[in-house]
Parts: C-alpha cells; structure tokens; sequence
C-alpha cells in the first residue's frame, strides 16, 4: 500500500526540474514503480516536459514503469559476483519462476532485477530480496528461498480461508 | 540542540559532551556496515543491548553501531574497548557471554577471537590480526569510535575543528596553497592535483560557485568510499565545507549511488543534524561563510560516475557526458565553477587543514603523498577476502 501520496512527494519540490530523479525515487518506493499518472503529474508539477519525465525515467536502470513482484530479487551482477557465479543465479532464477529480468510471475508474488553491484562484494554473490541481503548464494540456497517465500503466501492464504 | 553560534560555543559543546562521557568506562562497538549486515549483525546489537540492560550498565558501557572495519568476511564484528579485543563472526547467542565475561570481568571469549586460517594461530586485539597489521588507516581507523548517526560522536572525536581555522580570517587562497602543498590528488582514480582543481576554480569568474561530492563508486570490491561515507558522513561534509569557503561556494552535493541505502540514510541524517547545529545554513558560526548541502541520488546509471555526466543527473536530467572543452572548474553545474572530489578526497581535506600540508606530505610515496584507503577487499589476493 502506498504510505506516502504523490502530494506528498511534491511537496517542497514544485517547480523544480532539478528534483526529478528524487522525485522518480520516492514516487517508485511508494508505488513499486512509475504509474503512467505518476508520470503526467510529476510533469506538469515540475514544470519538465512529459517526454523529458519518460526519458529520464526509461534512461536509468533504478526505475520500473512496470509493476513489480511482491518479492523483488535483486541479483548482484557486479565484476566480484560475477566471477564468483552469480549468472548461475540468475540463470537459476530464470529457469525456477520462467520470467526474465524486468518481469513479473502471473501470480504477481516475483520478480527479478539485475544491479551493477550492491556493496558487499566479499560475500558474494548476493541476493537482495526486497531490501534484505543473503549473502554467498548458490543455487541451492536460492531455490529454497523461493521455496520458502512462496510457501508463506500459501500459508497466508490458508490463514486468511480459515479466519 | 540548540544553534552554534562561534567558535567559543562549538568548543563548549565538546567540553561538555566529553564532561558527560567521563561515566563511561567500556565501549562495545559492533560494526553496522551492509557486509555485517547482510550477516544479521541487527539481531546481535539487540541482543547485546538487551544483556546490557538487564545487566545494569547502560550508563557505564556505550553501546557503538558504527560504520565498516573493512574485514566484512568474518562478520558480525565486535570490538571492545579498552583492550581492543576483537571478536568475529558472532552470534546474538553470544550476547550473555561477551557482556558477562569481556565486558564485566575483562575475561576473553577464546572461541569468538579470530583464528589465522594458515598458522591456525588465534588472536586477542584488532591490532595484531595481519590483516589490519599492515594498514595504516588514515580516514577508516575513526570508523569504529564513532556512531555514523551521531554528531556529538564526531565532535567528541575532535571533529569540526578545522573548520574554524578556515573560517577565522584565512584568506581562501591560502587554504588552496595549504591543498596545493600537501600534494593531494583525486582519489576518484585519475589522480588530478587537487589544490590545482581548487586554484582554478577560485579564479574562475562567477558569483555562484558549486562544490559536489562525487559517491558514485563503481568500482568492483573496492567501496572506500562507501565506507567512509556510511561511516563517517560528517568528515565528509567538514571537507566539503572546507572546500566551499575556499573556492566561495554556498551550495554543495553529495551525489550517491541509489544501490547504497545505508550511505544515503546517513549521509542524509548527517546533514540533518549539521543543519540543527548550524554547521550548516547562513552565517555558520557566526561567521559570513553559509553553505548547505543536498543529498542526490543516482540512478543506477554507471557512466553518472564521469564529472558532467553527474552533473547533468543532480541537475536532474539523463547522465549523458558532454565534450570538456571547457572544464568543469569554470563550466561545471548549471554552467557555474564547479569542483568536484571523491569522498576520499574530500575527507583528507579537514587533517591536512588540522595537521598542516607538511604533515600530510610526509605520509605516502614521492608523487603520490598522502595515504591512500585501502579499502575492505584489499587483501583479495591473499586468503582473507575482507
């Protein structure tokens, strides 16, 4: 749910193009990506032009105008994880929910993002899952937190039926 | 905290702050730093402060989550003052044990200190594990006594002192020339004299002139600056500050890498309180210097690392380079004077401005003075990948 409204986010940054990336940030952290009216409102209260809002918004790789998963797995693509396997992950990853990087499964529980590098490279590689970092992963270790992830939402599911 | 308003007052607060901790007779500081955070090292500073609770000794014993020790591999970390006693890879199980025995009865726990993996050799303080053994921290050792969080942790450490010799009466060439003489270079990894840097945009012709810092590190395994950033923010705004007065700056960034939470959340928090303080805003200390600072994050965006590229982010606008016909020293952020350093670069500036560019001259190799962080991964080579 969105804690923050877009009025909000606006607030203080009226008419300032400058805050457009910050501005990009907040609005995505709210909504799990950049809605089209997002976009139009940023435009106009920011005084940017609308292609200039959706060039900046398609032209760094921190934003999605797409919705995302419940659970966001971000798999460090960085040189140190890299060479320490991580595109086994990643292939891993793609195989076990069958959706690429940038989608979303049908059943709107996963989805998969790549970064350059998250900063912790002795321990790679690593996962982040919506935030939380696992470290040194392996296949193995990421099947079962897809195992586990998916089983809690079954077992919400379950909880909520017998409520 | 009420607003400083000269020097006097900022030296009182230190007095006082220090007057306060006289209390405290151990210090547990627990790193916070992401690699021992994505090792859980929250759940063990709970657990520990828990323990310190029900023990009694919250006013007697500072609990300290500070920012990177730089040996991420064997997290969660602890090191415990007096007697600089390190332990290594715990867990919040061991909180009952470390308090009972270190921290009351100055036992050590042989089983969480570190074990040399080639001499299987265990060892008892932070200074004699090889790896820190051969480093000589210059920016990083004020990493572990200081809460990232806290700007009484940094002024009790001394810091925000070269800001006022800056600020007294020192004529701005003279604070290049110091730079200039000290013979630091970027530490972004071109290396550019930065007292030159610095000269030219002093002279360039403008009234408003910009001071950025640039924390957009992309380089594999080395997060120097992460870890002064996230460790350290305030050294980097005393830089920064230090910088604005000499060039006339009234405005500064830190542009910092969206992939990095802990450097934003810290950095941010910093410049909160640096504001409270009026270390930051008009008239800072009562003198004619006013400067602030906005935090920008990046976009994820690798080439937002090149100096215009970035500019044109903080700006707002795609990271695309421009040609650099004209430097960024006179054409730089909304086509004013601007001068851009690395992290690094920036938090050598408040000791050269402290200890004299003699000093900081005296430190390194011939054409490179100074001495350059290191970095967690340096030891990547050997068998003890930071």
């Amino acid at each position: 749910m969105p804690s923050q409204t877009l009025d909000q986010i606006l607030e203080g940054r009226r008419s300032q193009p400058n805050q457009l990336i910050e501005v990009l940030h907040d609005v995505q952290k709210n909504y799990g990506y950049i809605p089209r009216e997002a976009i139009k409102s940023v435009s106009k209260e920011l005084g940017v032009p609308l292609i200039e809002v959706y060039r900046v918004a398609s032209f760094y790789k921190a934003f999605r105008l797409k919705p995302s998963g419940k659970h966001v797995l971000t798999m460090c693509e960085g040189t140190a994880c890299h060479v320490r396997g991580a595109h086994l992950l990643l292939d891993h990853a793609i195989d076990q929910l069958g959706i690429k990087p940038g989608e979303v499964t049908p059943d709107g529980l996963f989805s998969i993002e790549q970064v350059n590098c998250l900063g912790t490279c002795a321990l790679g590689p690593i996962v982040a899952e919506n935030g939380s970092y696992h470290q040194r992963m392996t296949p193995a270790k990421l099947r079962k937190l897809i195992e586990t992830l998916s089983r809690q939402k079954t077992e919400e599911a379950h909880y909520a039926q017998t409520q | 905290m009420p607003r400083l308003n000269s020097f006097r007052e900022l030296e009182h607060l230190r007095e006082r702050l220090r007057e306060q901790r006289r209390s405290i007779t151990t210090t547990v500081m627990v790193c916070g730093g992401p690699g021992c955070q994505a090792s859980n090292c929250h759940a063990v500073v709970d657990a520990v402060r828990d323990e310190l609770s029900s023990q009694g000794l919250d006013d007697s014993v500072r609990l300290c989550v500070t920012g990177c020790h730089g040996f991420c591999e064997q997290g969660p970390i602890i090191v415990i003052e007096p007697g600089n006693i390190f332990y290594c890879q715990v867990s919040p199980e061991d909180a009952f044990e470390i308090v009972y025995q270190t921290v009351m009865n100055g036992e050590v726990i042989e089983r969480l200190l570190y074990e040399d993996p080639v001499s299987g050799k265990r060892f008892r303080t932070e200074a004699e594990i090889p790896f820190y053994k051969a480093q000589d921290q210059q920016l990083l050792s004020q990493n572990r006594m200081v809460d990232p969080c806290s700007i009484e942790d940094y002024i009790v450490a001394g810091g925000y002192s070269a800001l006022p010799r800056v600020l007294n009466g020192i004529a701005p060439e003279d604070i290049v020339n110091e730079i200039k003489a000290s013979g630091l270079r970027g530490r972004g990894g071109g290396g550019f004299p930065t007292g030159r840097k610095w000269a030219e945009c002093l002279e360039a012709p403008g009234d408003e002139k910009y001071v950025i810092c640039n924390a957009d590190e992309g380089d594999p395994g080395a997060y120097m600056d992460r870890s002064v950033l996230e460790g350290n923010p305030h050294l980097v705004l005393e830089g920064m500050m230090i910088g604005a007065q000499a060039i006339g700056a009234r405005k500064g960034y830190i542009y910092v890498r969206n992939e990095y939470p802990l450097a934003v959340k810290n950095s941010r928090i910093a410049v909160e309180q640096a504001r409270e303080l009026g270390l930051l805003g008009n008239n800072i200390l009562g003198s004619s210097f006013s400067f602030d600072v906005d935090i920008a994050r990046g976009g994820g965006a690798f080439v937002c690392g090149e100096s215009t590229a970035l500019m044109a982010s903080i700006e707002g606008k795609v990271g695309e380079p421009r040609p650099k016909d004209v430097h960024t020293v006179v054409d730089g952020l909304y086509h004013q004077p601007t001068i851009l350093n690395n992290v690094e670069t920036w938090a050598n500036v408040p000791s050269i401005i402290l200890n004299g560019s003699s000093w900081f001259a005296s430190r390194g190799t011939e054409g490179e003075q100074g001495n350059q962080d290191p970095g967690p991964n340096r030891s990547h080579q050997e068998h003890r990948p930071g």
